[in-house]
């Protein structure tokens, strides 16, 4: 009953999203397209670090390192002239697989603070990394010469044929984080967090099982990144940065840790908010567009201590628990 | 000597300067229900712990069913049939009460690299699941999530759960341990239910558990066991009334 209402709540969230273009058009406020796909790449991307932090209890401070690889994947290939869209994203995936790999072999056997400085400590090295090479752009990044290409099938540069690409991947990764988290391999990982003394006494070790999700998550971002810098047309290595990694974060626990529709309602809630704070011309800009992040602060901090589900558990049949 | 399933020989456990294990030897026969008792910080769940995996002795050797297990960790000592219950509840309290012992079926029905299919429709996993519910006397309860249920429930789940890894030897440490007169008298009754289908290790502070279930007793006193044999020696035992029983006169 309850998980049928919660499914329903997410449908009904994503046909709003579906709306949006049209809407838009008849509006003539083209801008929210774009707002929107931006809240739906960081969706994706929270979503990604939810599989980690929400049901595998890893608390990773470091998920921006993958939409940076993502996006580096795709801005490398495009700046030597490879704009094949399929390479570029199947890059973008494996190379942060292959990094979620390296970091998470190292960072997954310790957990609590240590779990938290390594994995900013292996995206603060990224950043740098990213800062260092002159031949994409420094520090200053540099444009994307063109968006990737899929042999005429889908034109990124079409605002709303990128708008509904982005939804359906979102509502893609949504389906098979469902799977994923209820096969045994979720209740494996979800075990581990709950407890791990009695998973290992029941004879599962959570080692493995930890890693699996830690390098499904970085391919997940990963793919995000790759749409994050087709949808800025510029490559960064901001992207990466740990101010990044924290905003995920925030997105998480603001929507609701371990919930299916938490990561998209705590992405909107902040990309949203953000807009509105930074453009809100009603009082001195001193006092808001400046210092919008001390009102995010507050009101993450009125969530945490109030809503310990997060926005998701003010939807229908959100209260429940898995 | 076949018919000895587990066996440590001089394991030993220093925590600092304190002594917890000092060279215990000890030996639990097929199918016997072999009782630890032994006063507050004698070192008894530090025991257990090594024979579980989760704590590795400094020094001796573990033995279960023929094979040296010393060198191995928890989880591996559960695939081979050690099962364990704790002296503190240890659940998942935000599963259902039939999730927490599906999840001990699922540890023990291969690897859990399954990414699909959900697991609570798997039949495999939670009939066999039901099944144990059932025996212990939870099956009402099943969809209830584990942190609501009673304190004598959730040690019913405790002994569930290790039920369910179809062990070859149960470590029971402290089953009783907070329960009232009623639910603790159902408990022994449950584990007399288990005697002889299961070899047990009891470990207890509840002298009438430990007298009406164990076939044997070892005493256990400042890390060492200063006696091994049936309830009726362990009575007449004068070392072992001086250093324990006498206590509870």
């Amino acid at each position: 009953m309850n998980i049928s209402r919660r499914a329903w709540a997410l449908v009904g969230l994503l046909a709003l999203l579906a709306a949006v273009p049209p809407l838009a058009a008849a509006l003539d406020q083209p801008f929210y397209v774009d707002l929107l796909r931006r809240v739906m790449i960081f969706a994706i991307a929270a979503t990604s670090l939810n599989l980690i932090l929400g049901y595998g209890g890893m608390v990773s401070f470091g998920h921006a390192a993958y939409l940076g690889i993502g996006a580096y994947a795709v801005g490398v290939l495009s700046h030597h002239g490879i704009d094949n869209g399929w390479l570029q994203w199947a890059l973008a995936i494996g190379a942060s697989a292959l990094v979620a790999l390296a970091i998470g072999a190292v960072s997954v056997r310790t957990s609590g603070i240590y779990f938290i400085m390594i994995t900013l400590a292996f995206t603060q090295m990224l950043y740098y990394l990213g800062i260092s090479i002159e031949e994409y752009g420094g520090d200053d990044g540099m444009r994307l010469a063109t968006r990737s290409q899929f042999s005429g099938l889908i034109d990124l540069a079409d605002a709303s044929s990128f708008y509904y690409l982005v939804l359906a991947i979102l509502a893609l990764f949504l389906y098979l984080t469902h799977r994923l988290v209820n096969s045994r391999f979720g209740l494996a990982l979800q075990a581990a967090r709950s407890n791990e003394a009695r998973t290992r006494a029941i004879g599962l070790s959570p080692y493995p099982y930890r890693l699996a999700a830690f390098v499904i998550s970085g391919a997940m971002c990963g793919l995000a990144g790759a749409l994050l810098v087709n949808h800025t047309a510029y490559l960064t290595p901001e992207f990466m940065n740990w101010t990044r990694s924290g905003e995920l974060m925030f997105m998480v626990i603001l929507g609701g840790i371990a919930t299916a529709a938490g990561p998209l309602l705590g992405a909107a809630a902040l990309l949203l908010l953000e807009d509105v704070l930074q453009g809100w011309s009603m009082l001195p800009k001193e006092a808001v567009r400046d210092h919008w992040q001390l009102y995010l602060g507050i009101i993450l901090v009125l969530v945490v201590i109030f809503a310990r589900r997060g926005l998701a558990g003010l939807l229908p049949g959100g209260g429940k628990n898995d | 000597m076949t018919d000895v399933l587990l066996e440590t020989r001089r394991i030993s456990k220093s925590f600092g300067a304190l002594v917890a294990t000092d060279g215990v030897d000890f030996q639990v026969r097929e199918g016997e229900t072999h009782a630890v008792i032994g006063p507050n910080g004698a070192g008894k769940t530090t025991f257990i712990k090594q024979v579980s995996g989760e704590l590795r002795p400094d020094a001796g050797s573990i033995r279960f069913a023929g094979e040296d297990i010393t060198q191995l960790p928890a989880p591996k000592r559960s695939r081979r049939g050690l099962a364990r219950s704790f002296q503190i509840t240890s659940i998942y309290p935000e599963f259902s009460t039939l999730d927490n012992v599906a999840l001990a079926v699922q540890a023990h029905a291969g690897h859990s690299f399954r990414f699909w299919k959900p697991a609570r429709e798997d039949r495999s996993i939670v009939e066999p699941a039901l099944q144990i519910l059932q025996t212990i006397g939870l099956e009402k309860r099943k969809d209830i999530r584990a942190a609501e249920l009673s304190h004598g429930e959730q040690r019913q789940l405790e002994i569930a759960m290790a039920l369910a890894t179809e062990p070859r030897l149960l470590l029971l440490d402290e089953p009783v341990a907070g329960m009232g007169a009623d639910e603790s008298t159902r408990m022994v009754e449950f584990l007399a239910t288990l005697k002889g289908t299961k070899t047990i290790v009891l470990v207890e502070h509840d002298m009438d558990a430990v007298f009406s279930l164990a076939d044997r007793i070892s005493v256990l006193v400042y890390g060492r066991i200063i006696a091994t044999g049936t309830p009726a020696e362990i009575r007449a035992n004068a070392e072992v009334r001086a250093a324990y029983l006498g206590e509870e006169a």
